[in-house]
């Protein structure tokens, strides 16, 4: 497993809901990601399996059956490895990839011929908190603001995205919108607490330029120093 | 003065106010707040009008607001940040401004997961702070937050709200401290219940010097039942709803209970009276509006007072 | 013990039932199996500590997904057992086998098609 991959996470979309893309198709490629996904073990290489195995019986079952190719590649959002799939995708009927958001659509970008189909919802960029737990840190605003709230985003983790929180709602160090979720502004209170900079509070955080985050429209990052 | 509000006026004086609350109708029958409206009208100085509360979609504020104004009465503009970016704030500012309403509580909006649209987009371009900013600095400044020069600078009392029961409770009095920072000139709290730890909240604000620069009205609500009393302490985050309360309530027989939630709200005005810093109350009697002239009579506090 | 168990009953060996995995179990079903119990050590007793604590997760999972196909999660069951408890054994291979004479044929093979692989279990399991 690679270290050094961002992690975005992403969950299964219900079977019947992939059957539906795939409806009148008979050969299907399934291709998984070696990145964020297979930590999240959404989209990894057993991932591909098990999905080809429930596809293959529920197809089996409705008497059309269908035939499944299972791949899976070192990542979907670099252009060569995309490469490995060339030779074979004109075989199929249909390609159902279980990589992130952006994997399906660079593969729907190379492959214009082909139906892509996203196997997986991309939900957050988050961290594993624990075997088999994820939870949401980052909503890639492009402005981060991490050394003003003791490295706890107010965007990501307050429900509001409040700058200036925490809001009335806030009881017992939980959100008034989900009794599971903590709330931001108390881990952030407690953090400067910890660090001795609760003078960080005293100050009014400013208000916000979201024309960096998804607001301002898609986003472009360019390093010529990198363009060959 | 900053604006032409009654209320302004009546805090300036330095008389102990009294602001009431209405929750507009879901639909489009202004009738409905103005029978509420005439209801209340001699018993409170302001009259502020919920904005979709608790993300539940009713008449707009702004325009609640206008019928109210209408009737001859100071209305409170309760906005969110919830539903609305920094272009439509300023935009609404400007036309509560025209049409004359000059008190406006800067809220960031219960979110809408509350609320009868779950699935909606929230916006929280900017929070109550912020909001609270926005408008000193249209009313100020003459500028838009963009910078450009307003023509025809609006005048508003601006307001916020506290919640002295809501955690960190450390930290409640330094957020109040930056919303008094950012300008806000009165602050209605949150429904008191707890007393004690509302002295205590009170003494943090008068540490700060926060009661010299701030009017602050306590706010209360009459408990009708005893099922009202356990829903709000055990499902509205944020309230504290001591048990000696709900014993109270309990010890009453059914019948006489709603009469109890009312003697309860008139002594806690009278308690309020007594803390230093505290120049108002907000009586926030969710749909049991009528009780409000009485509440207010028995706590002392009829005639109010004519402004010219 | 020389007790006998119904002989529509296969019985695949594995050294922890944390080594069943959510794919061998629908791969299994796959291959045309009517259906599948997983024998795990008592709670607590778990030589690996966690291994059969994790095979419940799994089949609880697996259940789902058999569930989503149309397969029926109720073919695919978890018991605990001790290895020596031999009467046990044969208790829930029976009770098993009359579940599934009960459910009928995995419907997987209604509509047999020649060209599906049909490997022997022992392959999944390597």
């Amino acid at each position: 497993m690679r270290g050094d991959v961002p992690m975005i996470i992403g969950s299964g979309k219900p079977i019947k809901d992939i059957l539906a893309m795939i409806e009148g198709c008979t050969k299907i490629l399934i291709i998984g990601c070696r990145g964020c996904v297979t930590v999240c073990s959404a989209g990894g290489e057993k991932e591909v399996g098990i999905l080809a195995s429930a596809l293959t019986m529920a197809r089996q079952q409705e008497g059309k059956p269908i035939e499944i190719k299972e791949m899976t590649l070192e990542r979907q959002c670099d252009p060569e490895y995309l490469e490995q799939i060339r030779g074979v995708v004109d075989e199929y009927g249909a390609v159902v990839s279980i990589a992130c958001g952006a994997g399906v659509q660079f593969v729907a970008e190379k492959y214009r011929k082909i139906p892509v189909f996203p196997g997986i919802n991309t939900n957050f960029i988050g961290v594993t908190e624990e075997q088999g737990v994820w939870t949401e840190r980052c909503q890639a605003c492009g402005d981060c603001k991490l050394h003003l709230t003791g490295g706890i985003c107010p965007i990501a983790r307050c429900s509001k995205s409040l700058l200036n929180g925490p809001c009335g709602g806030s009881a017992n160090g939980k959100c008034e919108v989900n009794p599971e979720v903590l709330c931001g502004w108390q881990l952030i209170y407690d953090r400067l607490k910890e660090l001795g900079r609760l003078d960080l509070l005293e100050v009014i955080i400013p208000i916000n330029d979201w024309s960096t985050s998804r607001d301002g429209g898609p986003r472009k990052i360019v390093r010529e120093d990198l363009k060959l | 003065m900053t604006s032409d509000s009654r209320l302004e006026k009546i805090l300036e004086r330095g008389e102990f106010t009294v602001t009431s609350e209405c929750g507009p109708p879901r639909g489009a029958d202004p009738e409905v707040i103005r029978k509420k409206g005439e209801l209340i009208k001699a018993a409170v100085d302001a009259i502020n009008i919920t904005d979709n509360q608790t993300s539940v979609v009713r008449m707009s504020s702004f325009s609640s607001c206008v019928i109210l104004k209408q009737l001859g009465i100071d209305p409170v503009l309760q906005m969110v940040t919830r539903d609305r970016n920094r272009i439509a704030l300023q935009s609404d500012l400007l036309g509560a401004s025209a049409l004359g309403i000059n008190n406006v509580l800067c809220l960031s909006g219960d979110h809408q997961k509350f609320g009868d649209h779950p699935t909606a987009k929230n916006v929280y371009d900017i929070d109550s702070i912020q909001l609270i900013q926005t408008v000193k600095r249209m009313r100020d400044e003459g500028k838009f937050l963009g910078g450009d020069e307003l023509k025809g600078v609006p005048r508003f009392f601006i307001g916020a709200s506290a919640n002295p029961f809501a955690d960190p409770f450390e930290f409640r009095v330094v957020r109040l401290a930056k919303k008094v920072a950012a300008g806000a000139q009165f602050i209605q709290t949150q429904c008191i219940f707890n007393l004690d730890r509302f002295r205590r909240w009170m003494e943090q604000v008068r540490d700060r010097g926060l009661h010299e620069k701030v009017h602050i009205l306590g706010g209360v609500t009459p408990m009708k039942s005893i099922g009202m009393a356990n829903y709000m302490k055990k499902e509205v985050p944020g309230m504290d709803v001591p048990d000696e309360l709900i014993a109270r309530i309990k010890g009453v027989d059914k019948e006489k209970r709603a009469e109890e939630g009312i003697r309860i709200c008139v002594e806690t005005i009278k308690q309020l009276r007594e803390i230093e810093g505290v120049h108002g109350v907000h009586i926030m009697a969710i749909e049991w509006e009528e009780m409000v002239p009485r509440i207010v009579e028995e706590a002392g506090l009829l005639p109010r007072p004519q402004i010219t | 013990m020389r007790l006998s168990y119904p002989t529509n009953v296969k019985i695949i060996r594995v050294p922890c039932t944390g080594k069943v995995d959510v794919l061998y179990l629908l791969k299994t079903f796959q291959s045309g199996a009517d259906g599948v119990f997983v024998a795990a050590c008592m709670e607590g007793d778990c030589h690996y500590l966690t291994g059969n604590l994790r095979a419940r997760k799994r089949v609880e999972y697996a259940k789902k997904i058999l569930d989503a196909v149309g397969i029926g999660g109720e073919r695919l069951e978890m018991y605990n057992m001790s290895a020596a408890d031999g009467p046990r054994f044969v208790k829930v291979a029976n009770e098993m086998t009359e579940r599934i004479k009960t459910l009928g044929p995995n419907p997987v093979k209604r509509f047999r098609v020649t060209n599906v692989q049909e490997k022997p279990c022992e392959e999944m399991c390597p």
